[in-house]
C-alpha cells in the first residue's frame, strides 16, 4: 500500500503565489515562501479547502492509483453514498454496483449500509446515555482533526466509533475471509470523495489492523465507471441500504437517521467553526447531537466529486426516496458495539500552541502581542502569512525579524 | 513573571459581536496550552458577562489579565446598576425585556453560571453609575 501522510501536495510549477488558498485555510496551516504555497501539515487537517480555492489547479489531492486494484486476486469495492449523485439521469443505484462490478470488483460493500449500522449502534450509546451531550459526529475526519486540533475542550463529545467506510472495511473482509477467499488475496479499496478520508484511513492501518488496501478518487473512478454503466441493461437488484444509507452522503442525513428532535447539522468551514465556539461556550447544551461536516453541503462537497454538491443532493434525495429496504441492524450483522467502537482515542495535537512550556509560551504570546502593536493590522498577505497576527506568531516561534510590506513604508 | 494583558471594547449595540472578546480570549487560553477544562470555564464565565453587558448596559470593557496559574477578568460598564444583588444572583431572576428573552437571552442564568464556573466573584454596582465585575479563574 502507498502510505501517505499528505493528501494535497503542491505542483510548484502550476502555484503562482497568489495568497488564495492562504487566506482560506480554516487552521491557518498555509504560508507563501519564495511565491509558492507551503502547507504547514502539522497545521493541516486534510479538509481539501486549498484545492477547492486553487484557481490554477496547482493543489493536488494524493490518492492511490487505479492501477493497484489490479495487483489483488480478489478485490472490493466500497461506494461512498455520495458516489450515486454523480450521475445525470441514473433512475436505480443497482447501475452503479453493477458498473462496479463490470470494472472488475469482485464484490461490492456500501458505505452507505456500514453507515446504518454506525447509526444503530450510535442509537444504541445515545440510549445508555454514556455520551458526553450533545455528541459530536465522528464521520467528518476533517472535523475530528479540527478538534483533536483547536477545540481540546470538546473532545469528549466526538463519538467515538469508526466511520463507516472503516465500518464498511471491516465488515467486507470478515465476509470475504468467511467466504474462502485467503486474507492476503482480498484487496480493499475506499472510493473517497474528499482528502481527508484518504488521509484518515491510510493513518489508521499504519497503526491498526489493515483492513484498507487503498483509496481512491471519486473523480478518477468516475469516468471508469460512466463508460462501464452505459453498457449495462436491466441491472440486477443489488443495492443493499436504504434511504437511511444513502442520505449519510449529505449534510443531515446522519442526524435524520438518528431519529432525534434537538439536533444541529451544519456544513461548510466557516460554519462548522462557528458551531464550535457556541459548543464551547456552553451555548448548545440542550442538543442531543451535532453532525458537522466540513464540506459545504457535506460529503457531496468534497473535493474528489465530479458534480455540483447542491445537484448531487437533490438527486441522492430522488434516489433514496424510491428506496423501500429497510435500515441494517447491528443483530442482522451479528455484531456488538465493540466491532464499532475505537480501539484508541486519537492524541491531542498540540501545534496550535505557541510553546508546550506554559512559561515559554507566556513569554512568546507577550512577544507576539508587542509585535501586533507595530503591525498594521490589515491582514494583507504580502509577508506569506495569512494574518498579522500568524506572522507576529511565525516571528517569535521562529526567532526572525518583522516582515512587513507596511513597516518598510513607514521607513 | 508579568502578566498578559488583553483589552477590549465591548459593543453594546451588535449582538452579532457580543462573544468576540471571549473568544479571542479562548484561543490565547489555547496557545499557551491552558488545561481544556480551565479553558471551558472562562469561556462560559466570560462569554455570559460579555453577553449581560449587551443586554443590560450598551456595552463596556473587558480586560483578562493571564498569569501562569489564573486567569482575572474585569468587565466594567456604565449602564444602570444592579439594584439588588442578591436577587441577580439568584437562577432564573431576570430583568431582561420581552425582546431580549425573545432573542434566547435573559434566562436568569447569566450571574448564577458565572459564579459557578469562577473561583472566584465579586461584583460592585452603583445603580444610576455602573457596575463592575470580577471573575477570577484558576487553571
Amino acid at each position: 500500500m502507498a502510505v501517505t501522510l499528505k493528501t494535497v501536495v503542491l505542483d510548484s510549477e502550476k502555484c503562482i503565489g497568489c495568497i488564495t488558498c492562504m487566506r482560506r485555510c480554516p487552521t491557518e496551516a498555509i504560508r507563501i515562501v519564495n511565491g509558492k504555497a507551503k502547507i504547514l501539515y502539522e497545521k493541516c487537517i486534510n479538509c481539501g479547502e486549498c484545492v477547492r480555492s486553487c484557481k490554477g489547479g496547482a493543489k493536488r489531492p494524493v490518492y492511490d492509483s487505479f492501477d493497484l486494484v489490479k495487483s489483488y486476486p480478489y478485490k472490493i469495492a466500497l461506494p461512498s453514498p455520495s458516489l450515486f449523485g454523480q450521475f445525470n439521469n441514473l433512475d436505480d443505484p443497482n447501475y452503479v454496483i453493477e458498473g462496479l462490478l463490470a470494472l472488475g470488483f469482485d464484490d461490492v460493500f456500501e458505505v452507505g449500509l456500514a453507515a446504518e449500522l454506525v447509526t444503530d449502534c450510535t442509537k444504541k450509546l445515545m440510549r445508555k446515555n454514556t455520551l458526553e451531550r450533545p455528541v459530536i459526529s465522528s464521520a467528518c475526519p476533517a472535523i475530528a482533526e479540527l478538534i483533536f486540533l483547536r477545540y481540546h475542550e470538546l473532545k469528549d463529545h466526538l463519538l467515538n466509533l469508526y466511520a463507516p467506510a472503516k465500518i464498511a472495511a471491516k465488515l467486507a473482509k470478515k465476509q470475504a475471509i468467511e467466504q474462502g477467499v485467503p486474507a492476503d488475496d482480498i484487496g480493499i479499496f475506499f472510493i473517497s470523495p474528499c482528502p481527508a478520508k484518504v488521509y484518515s484511513l491510510h493513518r489508521e492501518e499504519v497503526s491498526n489492523e489493515k483492513y484498507i488496501s487503498g483509496v481512491l478518487s471519486q473523480s478518477d473512478v468516475y469516468f471508469r465507471l460512466v463508460e462501464k454503466m452505459n453498457k449495462i441493461k436491466n441491472p440486477r437488484k443489488l443495492l443493499r441500504c436504504g434511504y437511511s444509507g444513502l442520505g449519510w452522503g449529505s449534510s443531515g442525513g446522519e442526524s435524520n437517521s438518528l431519529g432525534l428532535g434537538n439536533y444541529i447539522h451544519c456544513s461548510g468551514a466557516r460554519n462548522v467553526q462557528g458551531i464550535l465556539a457556541e459548543m464551547s461556550d456552553g451555548k448548545l447544551d440542550g442538543a442531543d447531537f451535532v453532525e458537522l461536516n466540513m464540506c459545504p453541503g457535506g460529503c457531496v462537497g468534497g473535493v474528489l466529486n465530479v458534480e455540483n454538491p447542491f445537484i448531487a443532493r437533490n438527486r441522492m434525495r430522488q434516489l433514496a426516496e424510491k428506496l423501500k429496504i429497510p435500515p441494517a441492524t447491528m443483530e442482522q450483522f451479528g455484531l456488538d458495539e465493540s466491532f464499532f467502537l475505537w480501539d484508541k482515542a486519537p492524541e491531542p495535537s498540540t501545534s496550535f500552541q505557541l510553546d508546550t512550556d506554559r512559561f515559554a509560551a507566556m513569554q512568546k504570546l507577550m512577544k507576539v502581542e508587542e509585535y501586533l502593536k507595530k503591525l498594521p493590522g490589515i491582514d494583507c498577505g504580502a509577508c506569506g502569512a495569512p494574518t498579522c497576527r500568524t506572522h507576529a506568531e511565525d516571528v517569535v516561534k521562529s526567532g526572525g525579524v518583522l516582515d512587513c510590506v507596511k513597516l518598510r513604508e513607514v521607513k | 513573571m508579568d502578566c498578559i494583558r488583553l483589552e477590549y471594547d465591548v459593543d453594546g449595540e451588535n449582538f452579532a459581536s457580543a462573544g468576540n472578546a471571549s473568544e479571542s480570549v479562548k484561543r490565547t487560553l489555547k496557545q499557551l496550552g491552558i488545561p481544556p477544562a480551565s479553558v471551558r470555564r472562562v469561556a462560559i464565565a466570560m462569554y455570559e458577562g460579555e453577553i449581560n453587558m449587551v443586554i443590560h448596559a450598551h456595552g463596556g470593557k473587558a480586560v483578562a489579565e493571564i498569569y501562569p496559574d489564573r486567569i482575572d477578568i474585569t468587565l466594567k460598564d456604565t449602564g444602570p446598576g444592579i439594584a439588588d444583588i442578591g436577587l441577580a444572583m439568584k437562577a432564573g431572576w431576570s430583568t431582561a425585556s420581552e425582546n431580549i428573552r425573545s432573542l434566547g437571552f435573559g434566562a436568569g442564568m447569566g450571574l448564577p453560571n458565572m459564579k459557578k464556573y469562577s473561583d472566584e466573584m465579586d461584583i460592585d454596582s452603583v445603580v444610576g453609575v455602573g457596575t463592575t465585575v470580577f471573575l477570577r479563574i484558576r487553571f
